[in-house]
């Protein structure tokens, strides 16, 4: 079957921008689970200094549109000498927005964690880190994995918004096409069917995880 | 009771939470295989004690010293000394809800006592068949009954060695039919010479394990002594009282 040049070029560039995507993707949600964490324990258990710092981060990066952050990553930081690749500015973007809220489903986790844990651990003659290391944060992460899937599902569909910083992924690759041609129906149709298959995939991979850390039990008291 | 020097010495033990005196100047002095129990009203300061034994709560004011190494409050490392060598059992249990019974048990072998996963398995496993679980080791405290859990909790205190056992109503959050698997590995403790401090409501364990009651109202020791003592024929006491209506209720329950 052979495609007219609109659909070979279409899919060309989408399979290029699925790949960027991608790219995009998976470092942001690792990383934006990793500073979730980081951000959620010391918003939990820092002194004050520590958890206003922290309060503070998740307050900015929640409160303002990611378009603004990268934006200024982007386009702003260079008037200070810091330059960015686009792709390093939309990851960067994208770690801190996902940080944010992330740090918000763990800390919620965290304090959900009953006083007695702590007890059973310190009286055992776990220093308190090693109470929170080994005890507090794999129970917080089991009550913490719903929420925190779906923030990186989110993730999937807000990095369309790379293309603002000339990071062209799916969308971006997609529009530009859709320009060249004038055909923004199917063109975006398509598109989102690509999105629907990322967060199909990432869906799977999430039961996946969650199936990993499952405990009989746990959580139902 | 036994000549020894004491294992443990608290003295004039002070503690308020938000302006209301909870423990006011509690002293206890405990000897290598005796077992005390610490009976009284709820709210008469028993478990706040038992907290501030092994610094789970730290005292206000007072001294606590074990085997005659006074204990610095203010110093992280002298607390988890002093709490890897006192177990606490607690009303509530406090078994880690994510980990296996075995793992709750080899977390802080291996974690605290820094062995290795194989003879910390081997120990645990070892602890596991002592109080009866064996075959239950693979199981989530979510699958244990309340009795199993408490016997997965001794067993995870025992596996630290201590020289001290803490209990805080051990039985008291369990149904009643559930009570006497933890009453029989208790008794098997104290057949074994574990020294001990207890607070509970159960009569069985205070009548035939007691070296020493003190009985605890307002924050303050207000009757002490062997059991001997305290409740023979005819004396008028508290211990007395309260040791008569817990009896009743038993009997009651039967």
């Amino acid at each position: 079957m052979d495609f007219s040049p609109f659909y070979q070029e279409l899919f060309s560039s989408l399979n290029r921008g699925l790949l960027m995507s991608v790219a995009l993707i998976v470092p942001s949600a690792i990383g934006g689970v990793l500073i979730g964490i980081t951000a959620g324990c010391l918003r939990a258990y820092g002194n004050r200094a520590v958890r206003l710092l922290g309060n503070g981060y998740a307050a900015v990066f929640r409160g303002t549109p990611l378009v603004v952050q990268l934006f200024v990553l982007y386009f702003g930081l260079p008037n200070l000498g810091i330059y960015f690749s686009p792709y390093a500015a939309a990851v960067t973007g994208f770690i801190l927005c996902s940080g944010a809220y992330q740090s918000e489903y763990i800390r919620g986790a965290l304090l959900s964690i009953k006083r007695g844990q702590y007890a059973g651990a310190h009286a055992l003659g776990l220093t308190h880190f090693q109470t929170i290391f080994w005890i507090i944060i794999p129970q917080a992460v089991r009550r913490a994995i719903h929420g925190c899937g779906n923030e990186i599902i989110y993730l999937i569909k807000y990095s369309s918004l790379a293309y603002i910083v000339t990071c062209l992924e799916l969308t971006g690759e997609g529009k530009t096409v859709a320009t060249e041609y004038f055909r923004f129906t199917e063109v975006f149709i398509i598109i989102g069917l690509y999105y629907l298959a990322l967060v199909t995939c990432a869906s799977f991979l999430l039961k996946i995880i969650e199936k990993r850390l499952y405990i009989p039990g746990f959580g139902h008291k | 009771m036994t000549s020894n020097t004491p294992i443990l010495k608290a003295q004039a033990i002070q503690k308020s939470f938000d302006g209301n005196t909870i423990l006011n100047g509690v002293d206890v002095v405990l000897e290598k295989g005796e077992i005390i129990v610490l009976i009284g009203p709820s709210g008469g300061g028993k478990s706040t004690l038992l907290q501030c034994i092994n610094c789970l709560v730290i005292p206000d004011d007072g001294q606590i010293e074990l085997e005659q190494q006074p204990i610095d409050f203010s110093n992280k490392q002298d607390l988890y000394r002093l709490r890897q060598q006192v177990g606490m059992i607690f009303q509530e249990f406090n078994l880690f809800d994510h980990l296996t019974a075995l793992d709750n048990i080899t977390i802080a072998l291996r974690k605290v006592k820094k062995l290795d996963r194989n003879t910390a398995e081997k120990r645990a496993r070892l602890e596991l068949e002592q109080v009866g679980l064996g075959e239950k080791g693979d199981l989530y405290p979510a699958q244990l009954s309340g009795g199993q859990k408490q016997r997965v909790a001794i067993a995870r205190a025992l596996a630290m060695d201590p020289k001290i056992l803490l209990l805080d109503e051990p039985t008291s959050a369990l149904d009643p039919d559930l009570i006497g698997e933890v009453i029989s590995v208790i008794k098997n403790l104290a057949a074994k010479g574990m020294t001990m401090i207890m607070a509970t409501h159960q009569i069985s364990l205070i009548s035939t394990l007691a070296d020493h009651i003190l009985f605890m109202e307002n924050g303050q020791i207000v009757e002490s002594g062997t059991p001997k003592e305290l409740l023979a024929k005819g004396n008028v006491n508290k211990t007395q009282g309260f040791c008569d209506r817990l009896n009743e209720l038993a009997t009651g329950e039967q």
